[in-house]
Order: C-alpha cells, then sequence, then structure tokens
C-alpha cells in the first residue's frame, strides 16, 4: 500500500488536535499555572486546524478503506468548527473567572468535542459517525453540567444527557438494522445503492430511527423539548458552543447520509418527513419565542426555528438546497456565537441580567455593544444586508425549485412572526429607560469575540458569492 | 442441528426497544430512565449480533464493542450528573426537577 504514509498526512488536522488535547491535558495536570495557559493554546491548536483544512478543500479524499473522508465538504465544515472554535475559546477566557467555574477541564471537553464534530463530518461509514457523535455528545452533558453547585445546570445537564442518550439509542438502532439490510456499515455504499436499498421497509425504518435521532441533535420540532431549558440552564459560553457548533455537526452527518438524495436532484420520499419538521419547527419557533422576556431562551426557541428553515432545505434535497444550507450553518454560527457573548458578557453572577429588562437603554450605557447586538439581532431576523438573509434566501429558493412553494412560503410567514420578538431586544436597548443599574465587569477578549463574529456576518452578507461559489464548485466536482 | 431463524432474534430486540422507549416515556426516576436507555442500546446491541452471525461478517461484532464501551463512558458521565443533582435537590424524581418553565 504506497498510500499509507499519504493517508496520516491528510488527516493531520486530527492527528494536530488528538496531541493538542492530550497535551493541554498534562499541562492542567502538571503545571499550577496551566489553565491560564489552555485558552491560547486551544486557540493556537484551532487556528492549525484550520489552516490545514483550507489546504485541503479542493481535494478530496477517502481514506482508511472508507472510513473517513477529508477534503471538500468535510474540509468546509472542519475550517468552521475551528472558527467558531476561535470565537468560543476569546469569550470564555474571562467568562469562567467571573462566575465561579474556573477549570481548565472547560478547554478540554471542547477539544475532545471539536474533534467529535470533525470526524462527523468527515465520516465514510457508520462506525465513525456513532463514535463522533459520541465524542461529541459526553463532553457537551459535562460542559452543561459543569457548574456542579448550581441547580439549574444540573437540572439543564440532567435534561441534556436523558434526551441525548434517548436520541443515541434510536441512532444506534437504526444503524443496526440499516447493516442488517446492506451487510456492511459503509455510507460510500449506502450513497450508491441508496434508491435500490429504500425499496425495503427495514432499511427505511433504520434511517428513520436514525434521521429521528439527528433531529433531537439539530433541536427541530418534535424533538425539541430539552432545547430551551438546556440553553437556559448551561453557562452562556456553553450555550453559544453547542447551540452552533452541535447544530452543525448534526447537519453535516445527514449531508452524508442523504448524499444521493442531494447529488440526483431527485428529492426522495423522506422529503415529506423534512417538510413537515421543517413547518412545525419554523412556527413553533416564532409563536413560542414572541411570548419569552429572558435572552437565552429566546435564542433557545429561535434556534428552534432556525432548525426548521434549514429543514427546508433538506426537504428539497437538491445541490442548491445543500449549498444553502451550508450558507445558512456559517452565517447561523457567527450570529448565536455574536448574540450569546454580548449575553455572557453582559450576564452577572446567577443570571441575573439576562431578562429582556437588563438591557433596557443599553445604548446609553454601553453604545458598542448595544450597536453589536442589534447588528445580530437584524441578522438573525434576515434583514437584507447581513448574513441571515442570505442564508434564508438560498433555502427558499432551493425550495421553490424543487415545487415546494408553499414549504417557503411558510418560511417566509415564520421570519416576518420572528422580526417582532428580535427587533424587541433593539427597541428596548434604543428607545426605553435604563432601569436598575447593571454590573459589567470589562473583558477585552470576550469583546475581540464579538467584533469578529460582527465581521464575520457582516462580511457573509455581504460578499455571499465568495463562500457560496466554493460551496457549489466541490458540490459540482 | 438447526440455529434458531433471525426473526426470533428481530422480534426480541424490536420488543426491547420498544420497553425501552416506553420506560424512558412513563418512567419518573432518573436511573430508571436511563437504565430504559440502556435496555434500547442493548436491543441494538442484539439486532447487530444477531445479523452479524445471520450474515456472516464480523462487522456487526465489532461495532457491539463500540457500543458496549461508549455506553460505559456514558454511564459515567450519566451516573455522575444524576448523583451532582442529587445532592442539591435531593431527588432523582424528573417531575420534582422543574426550575424552567415557559
Amino acid at each position: 500500500m504506497p498510500q499509507t504514509t499519504n493517508e496520516y498526512l491528510l488527516i493531520l488536522p486530527f492527528l494536530v488536535l488528538s496531541a493538542g488535547i492530550i497535551v493541554s491535558l498534562c499541562v492542567e495536570l502538571f503545571f499550577r499555572k496551566g489553565k491560564e495557559l489552555l485558552p491560547y493554546l486551544s486557540i493556537a491548536l484551532f487556528l492549525i486546524v484550520a489552516y490545514l483544512s483550507v489546504g485541503q478543500i479542493y481535494e478530496k479524499n477517502v481514506l482508511f478503506g472508507g472510513m473517513l473522508i477529508t477534503g471538500g465538504i468535510p474540509a468546509i465544515f472542519n475550517l468552521l468548527f475551528a472558527a467558531a472554535g476561535v470565537l468560543v475559546m476569546l469569550n470564555s477566557i474571562g467568562f469562567l473567572k467571573k462566575y465561579g467555574f474556573y477549570h481548565g477541564e472547560f478547554y478540554l471537553l471542547t477539544q475532545l468535542s471539536v474533534l467529535g464534530m470533525m470526524l462527523m463530518a468527515g465520516s465514510g461509514d457508520l462506525v465513525t459517525v456513532f463514535l463522533g457523535l459520541e465524542l461529541m455528545s459526553i463532553p457537551f452533558y459535562v460542559l452543561v453540567g459543569m457548574n456542579r453547585k448550581k441547580v439549574s445546570a444540573n437540572e439543564a445537564a440532567m435534561k441534556y444527557f436523558l434526551l441525548g442518550a434517548f436520541a443515541t439509542g434510536f441512532i444506534v438502532y437504526g444503524i443496526a438494522l440499516i447493516y442488517g439490510i446492506m451487510g456492511n456499515t459503509s455510507l460510500i455504499d449506502l450513497t450508491e445503492n441508496f434508491y435500490i436499498y429504500s425499496e425495503n421497509i427495514i432499511f427505511i425504518t433504520g434511517f428513520i430511527l436514525i434521521l429521528i435521532g439527528f433531529s433531537f441533535k439539530i433541536a427541530a420540532f418534535p424533538f425539541h423539548m430539552w432545547v430551551p431549558d438546556v440553553y437556559q440552564g448551561a453557562a452562556t459560553n456553553v450555550t453559544g458552543l453547542m447551540s452552533t457548533m452541535g447544530k452543525s455537526a448534526a447537519f453535516s452527518v445527514i449531508f452524508i447520509l442523504l448524499t444521493a438524495v442531494f447529488m440526483n436532484d431527485a428529492g426522495s420520499k423522506l422529503g415529506n418527513y423534512f417538510a413537515v419538521i421543517a413547518t412545525l419547527s419554523m412556527l413553533y419557533g416564532s409563536i413560542v419565542a414572541l411570548s419569552q422576556n429572558n435572552l437565552k431562551r429566546m435564542l433557545a426557541y429561535s434556534s428552534i426555528s432556525h432548525a426548521g428553515y434549514m429543514a427546508i432545505g433538506l426537504a428539497a434535497g437538491n445541490k442548491a438546497a445543500l449549498a444553502g444550507i451550508m450558507f445558512y450553518l456559517a452565517a447561523y454560527t457567527f450570529m448565536n456565537l455574536g448574540a450569546f457573548g454580548i449575553i455572557s458578557i453582559i450576564e452577572g453572577e446567577e443570571d441575573k441580567q439576562t431578562d429582556l429588562n437588563s438591557y433596557a437603554g443599553l445604548a446609553k450605557r454601553f453604545p458598542f455593544l448595544a450597536g453589536m447586538m442589534a447588528l445580530i439581532m437584524f441578522a438573525l431576523a434576515g434583514i437584507p444586508p447581513m448574513a441571515g438573509f442570505f442564508g434564508k434566501y438560498y433555502v427558499f429558493i432551493s425550495a421553490i425549485q424543487s415545487n415546494m412553494t408553499w414549504l417557503a412560503l411558510v418560511g417566509i410567514l415564520s421570519s416576518v412572526i420572528s422580526v417582532y420578538f428580535y427587533l424587541r431586544v433593539v427597541v428596548y436597548m434604543y428607545f426605553k429607560e435604563p432601569g436598575e443599574e447593571i454590573s459589567v465587569k470589562s473583558d477585552y477578549s470576550a469583546y475581540a469575540a464579538v467584533i469578529f463574529a460582527g465581521i464575520l456576518i457582516l462580511s457573509l452578507g455581504l460578499f455571499p458569492d465568495t463562500f457560496l461559489s466554493v460551496i457549489e464548485y466541490i458540490i459540482s466536482v | 442441528m438447526n440455529s434458531i431463524p433471525i426473526e426470533y432474534y428481530l422480534i426480541l430486540s424490536a420488543f426491547m426497544f420498544s420497553i425501552g422507549v416506553t420506560g424512558v416515556l412513563i418512567r419518573r426516576n432518573a436511573i430508571v430512565v436511563f437504565m430504559s436507555i440502556e435496555l434500547m442500546l442493548n436491543s441494538a446491541n442484539l439486532t447487530l449480533v444477531a445479523f452479524s452471525s445471520y450474515l456472516g461478517n464480523p462487522i456487526g461484532q465489532v461495532f457491539v464493542f463500540f457500543v458496549m464501551t461508549v455506553a460505559a463512558a456514558e454511564a459515567a458521565v450519566g451516573l455522575a450528573i444524576i448523583i451532582a443533582i442529587f445532592r442539591n435537590k435531593l431527588t432523582v424524581n424528573i417531575d420534582e426537577i422543574n426550575i424552567f418553565k415557559w
């Protein structure tokens, strides 16, 4: 096998991150000041991963007998995870010290979960999907409950754990059924013979069980019950981490499972499943978010409705949808990380300052933060020059191409509803008199994270073609 | 000697899986819910092993090892979380663990 050394060079992003995790563990263990160093080490690791992934974008390789795929769409996802990881780390440096759960393990677990996400995005086999999923989820359970003296964090962790493990049960049983029909667990075989296998009732049952499991992970409607509680109860930077990167990773697996559908522009019987999920998630998320006063909880419901918009693309099931969802995921990741970054700067001890009232008159006290928050809220609502608009636009276009105009109309209706609760935040910040004094500790690295997120949102919004043409080129190859 | 037909295994594991799902949905004790989840994972393992022996290839059995390893890791984290909540609230009943409401 002349390929062998080459294969190890190609998985260098994974190897670097794995080595970095071990080094971080040792640093945390043996140096008293180690945890001061860890965020910078993590940022360096994520930047190396990003650099290596950029180099791989245009060369797609199938490695280790079809277990792992590098380059192409996985490389773009790795880039997204690495960029989001850097933002989360910047956000966490000051945040962890502020609210009394300053443990070095936070950085270690974040790195582990990013490694899991990269495995998920690059998986070429159901074994890799399962291992990547668990490598991502188990650190998430710990991260949510890390502040173990706080009852709300405990409760969030327990709900997340029980429902996450429940979803895993569905996924494993689905994989078992698919394995029985295919005789192997290769996703390449699954893609090539998808339309032959999908005549088989047991195969389709297994496939739908897997999709149900991942619907939990993307927080779509009938499987959303954990989302608001977990997003509210977890520490704000952890919420940012799992609401954006966790969702992107789950979508990356759905892409791989549905590659056959996307590449043939054909749609499938599964289109109906996704159409139902999309409609319910969009409307439920938008309508319930109207009545929320807690900003974290409001963003949780908005996250459900965003999952709905992206599921429109899954229902459409064509190449344009694939590109559209990838764009949407990138935009959504940076919008949400920016929003949670600002919330983490403003919130005080015990999450007291996450209510809308704390944001009243923010423009007078912190004009910069208020301006960034307004920008992000406009972007989430989908006001044109921002990234969120183009995400929705591309997804809706793909639905119309697949003769699902009604679904796009539901999406537009839901966006109109959602403008109300996004702009309510802006109204509170700019047109309300300040209420009781809020205390905000300045935290420059978190400011940097918010600024980066803002720049990325604007640049994705102003130059959507640059990003989209890369994705479309990769898909067409 | 005739071996047991594959259908028997599949029906048994589907039955186990249903018991697990029902348990998660109707039981109120976090530990029992967790046990039901383990039952779901084990039903998947049974399916994998049955198919593996029926098809005569080892992929399914290898997968079962991965599932068992991951389930052990998950159990460690899950029980730690349940202990943490018991220390704070002195209960593991899901209905009483309800600070969040909309």
